[in-house]
């Protein structure tokens, strides 16, 4: 037991103790943790609803539940994910830890503003928790009028009110992150210099702040029509139910790249670790990450091409939809190309990045199928959907967010977690993932119509596999959660920087200080200079705590 | 090979085969490039493994032409794939004047035909082998979709407008129908089936059962009993311009705009009559929201669009 190696030190956990030190912390380290705490709660909710429904799927009648209550699980399934993990989990949880460790920083621009943002995700949580003890909510995550304005009679408004505060949240984080990596890089940390990861959380910080207030505002306005009968969007009333789907996907196409783009983020740090070379085409990697927030606030109506939206409208979506993807692809050569001539060590975070590209690229290629006008039509709303974007949110965001739990875990706890249970996690996790969701690109294609309760016998084969799949998929995710819990006590001492890395982030003590720096670092390198030593990539300056 | 399960749908339409080809396009382009990433993974993964723990590789900046090559050929495929569906697009939604016109009106949660010879169904839709049919559809409630994947076309079904898809069956069988678009608590039993028959079957159907008046008469008689001759007679009247001949024309609205006298404008004119004045007339129409049903709508329009033919035989 090495416990005294790392109490010995002062560092962000240890410097005070008890509840409150916590729940009236402002150190972005100690926020990072709250948060989770919190989507990890969120992540097993949701998979919990995913595992009733996977199970009643087994079949294709209706046996393990009514077909009102399936509906209530679908969509408390989308809307945690989406909005209570998949949203937050990168940003607030990594971002949050690591944004300021990267450049050099003590802390975010504002500290209690970030607290605040915990918070107010908090409460937006304890509706749409609220909601689903209530009676749960039957809308679909899209809400789609006039079926939530007017004809559902489940907790539609409980729900929206909560994903309406949440947003608040990640505005204000977007905002955070934004004045942060312009105001308080360290000295020499230039633009060019910055890490990957950076540039990804900068330009999610712009949808953030830019995308979020739409959302908010077209929740608000369900919220009054079915309160107040104004008629915004059901015909009845005099409104437009298209309408609500144009300003519904105005911000939800982007919110797609909110949860993929720092993945990639994070899966630029890895690859670079554990290949021990710089990122191949740095600035245009960084660069795709902006091409991708800006294009992709342009491309919403591709989820309407047969919603009675023209067609000259649905030509220029597909159009600037095929564009989107192609700041994507760059990103997945340039990754594949940082391998060649590397230094290549197999540690569970790298086996969750290179099951990251396999599977984005998976999911990047299946969304020109549905990007192509002609096909669309064909598989729009079937399971084709389902697997496509599963496979870029699970199979590309999760996978992501794991890898990035993991490399970091020594970081955060100054303990490691232990790498063989790591790497057979990752494995299963990769399977299960596969046997899940690769049957319902088939599902898709033959016709089968998401969201049924009920279905055709001659889909039952296909939906068997992918419920099988997805109890491989269980057992790789609890796996995690044991041995992480359990290397909080047993894990061995990490040191300062065991993976040999060259971020900032990495040359001060694991756990670090709750200043992060004993001295300010002046950087002389860019990201990634696996070549020279640590040593040689920043010097020190100012002691941090005068 | 007989799994005892299907892999592929049926391709039962004019529509499949294209649809299809297009489909195995991209399946051939995903397969290539997941190959080659795969296969460069693999073989950069265990090529370049690390030996010993201090390996330095040289770094390698990136390359202007290698950056430019893999932008411009994906971009280059994925024009071809957006030129390529966009025609087959264009196709689905823009129906041959030839076409059958059958009405459709979808509610939670059950879908309701009607056929211009007056015949009605409810969850099922009887259709010609050989001719083109176009579906002129419509929600009493929530939005639905008509989908029938061995055609592969789709539509959404919206409340308080028309929208219209269209195909030509080319296989005589039973297929499903499906709602794609969420709908409620029965959505995944808001489904039906699609009888395609060979066209002399097909008039037999037509004629078997009960035989309706077509749905121009029940139009007809609506225009009747509604007392819209009144003022809209052949010819017109000060209180209303004359609906013959109006169908597809394009009209002059008080104000000086314009607006083609589609399915959705003449549904908006019973509706909501205020919404668009013709020039040169008085907004005194009342209107007819409530008291006629979306069926009654359909079968009046079809009433309206006949005064076309009737007017082209007089001319």
């Amino acid at each position: 037991m090495n416990l005294s190696e790392i109490e010995r030190r002062e560092h962000y956990l240890n410097v005070n103790y008890g509840i409150r030190s916590w729940l009236f912390t402002t150190d972005h380290k100690r926020i990072a943790w709250l948060y989770l705490l919190s989507v990890t709660l969120f992540f097993f909710i949701g998979g919990l609803f995913a595992t009733l429904m996977r199970i009643e799927l087994m079949t294709p009648q209706g046996d393990l539940v009514q077909a009102e209550t399936y509906n209530k699980l679908f969509t408390m399934h989308g809307v945690t994910m989406i909005f209570f993990f998949l949203v937050p989990s990168i940003p607030a949880v990594l971002g949050n830890f690591l944004v300021p460790m990267m450049i050099g920083a003590r802390d975010l621009a504002f500290p209690r503003l970030n607290l605040a943002s915990w918070y107010i995700f908090i409460i937006g949580g304890a509706f749409t928790l609220m909601a689903a003890a209530a009676g749960g909510v039957d809308t679909g995550w899209t809400f789609y009028t006039p079926y939530s304005s007017i004809y559902s009679n489940t907790h539609v408004v409980l729900t929206v009110v909560g994903v309406f505060i949440t947003g608040f949240s990640s505005i204000l984080t977007g905002l955070n992150f934004i004045v942060t990596i312009h105001k308080m890089r360290a000295p020499g940390m230039t633009w060019f210099r910055l890490p990957l990861f950076i540039w990804a959380h900068y330009a999610t910080s712009i949808i953030f702040v830019l995308g979020t207030p739409v959302i908010a505002i077209t929740l608000l306005l369900v919220g009054l029509e079915r309160i107040f009968r104004l008629g915004i969007f059901d015909p009845a009333l005099g409104g437009d139910p298209v309408l609500f789907q144009h300003l519904f996907w105005f911000y939800s196409h982007p919110a797609v790249y909110i949860m993929i783009l720092p993945a990639m983020g994070v899966v630029s740090e890895l690859i670079a670790c554990f290949s021990r070379k710089r990122i191949f085409g740095y600035s245009v990697v960084a660069f795709a990450s902006l091409g991708i927030a800006v294009i992709g606030f342009l491309v919403w109506g591709h989820h309407m091409f047969v919603s009675g939206q023209s067609v000259h409208a649905g030509m220029v979506f597909s159009f600037l939809s095929m564009v989107v993807a192609i700041p994507s692809a760059i990103k997945v050569f340039n990754w594949t190309a940082t391998l060649y001539k590397g230094s290549i060590s197999y540690d569970a975070p790298m086996l969750y990045a290179l099951g990251f590209i396999g599977l984005f690229t998976i999911g990047g290629l299946t969304g020109l199928f549905l990007a192509t006008l002609g096909i669309n039509v064909h598989v729009h709303d079937t399971y084709f959907v389902v697997a496509h974007f599963h496979y870029i949110m699970v199979g590309g965001a999760v996978m992501g967010y794991l890898g990035g739990i993991h490399f970091w875990w020594p970081k955060m706890t100054g303990r490691t977690y232990p790498e063989i249970w790591a790497r057979l996690a990752a494995l299963i996790i990769f399977i299960g993932f596969n046997l899940t969701f690769f049957p319902q690109f088939v599902l898709g294609y033959l016709g089968m119509p998401r969201r049924y309760h009920v279905y055709p016998p001659e889909f039952q084969v296909l939906n068997v596999m992918s419920t099988a799949g997805a109890s491989i998929l269980a057992v790789g995710y609890l796996l995690p959660l044991l041995y992480l819990v359990w290397s909080l006590r047993y894990g061995a001492v990490a040191g300062a920087n065991p993976w040999r890395a060259r971020g900032l982030e990495w040359q001060t003590p694991s756990p670090p200080p709750t200043e992060n720096f004993e001295r300010t670092p002046i950087v002389t390198e860019g990201a990634y200079a696996y070549e020279k030593d640590p040593e040689e990539i920043y010097s020190l300056g100012k002691p941090a705590h005068v | 090979m007989d799994l005892g399960f299907p892999l592929f749908p049926e391709q039962a339409s004019t529509m499949a085969s294209r649809v299809d080809a297009l489909f195995f396009f991209l399946v051939a382009v995903s397969v290539f490039f997941v190959a080659l990433i795969f296969l460069a993974i693999f073989v950069f993964a265990v090529k370049y493994r690390r030996r010993a723990e201090d390996e330095r590789p040289e770094p390698i900046e990136g390359k202007l032409w290698l950056e430019v090559a893999w932008s411009v050929i994906p971009f280059g495929l994925t024009m071809v794939m957006f030129v390529w569906g966009a025609i087959i697009f264009f196709d689905i939604y823009n129906p041959p004047d030839d076409a059958l016109e059958i009405s459709i009106v979808g509610r939670q949660w059950m879908w309701k035909a009607q056929h211009p010879t007056g015949q009605s169904e409810i969850n099922e839709l009887h259709v010609p082998l050989g001719q083109p049919v176009k579906l002129m559809m419509t929600s009493e409630d929530v939005i639905h979709d008509f989908y029938l994947p061995a055609f592969r076309v789709k539509q959404d079904v919206l409340p308080g407008r028309y929208t219209s898809v269209w195909f030509e069956a080319t296989k005589a069988g039973v297929y499903q129908l499906f709602c794609a678009e969420y709908c409620g608590t029965q959505h995944s039993g808001m489904i039906g089936r699609v009888v395609a028959l060979e066209p002399a079957q097909f008039e037999k159907w037509l004629s078997g059962g009960a035989t309706g008046v077509s749905m121009i008469d029940q139009g007809a008689s609506l225009f009747k009993r509604f007392g819209c001759e009144t003022c809209h007679r052949a010819g017109g009247t000060n209180q209303g311009p004359s609906l013959a001949g109006l169908f597809g024309k394009t009209v002059k609205l008080q104000g000086g705009n314009t607006v083609t006298a589609d399915e959705n404008y003449i549904r908006e004119s019973i509706l909501d009559p205020r919404a668009k004045i013709v020039a040169g007339y008085q907004p005194i129409m009342p209107t007819f929201k409530g008291l006629v049903s979306e069926e009654g709508l359909l079968q009046l329009i079809a009433y309206i669009k006949s005064l076309n033919t009737a007017e082209r035989k007089t001319s």
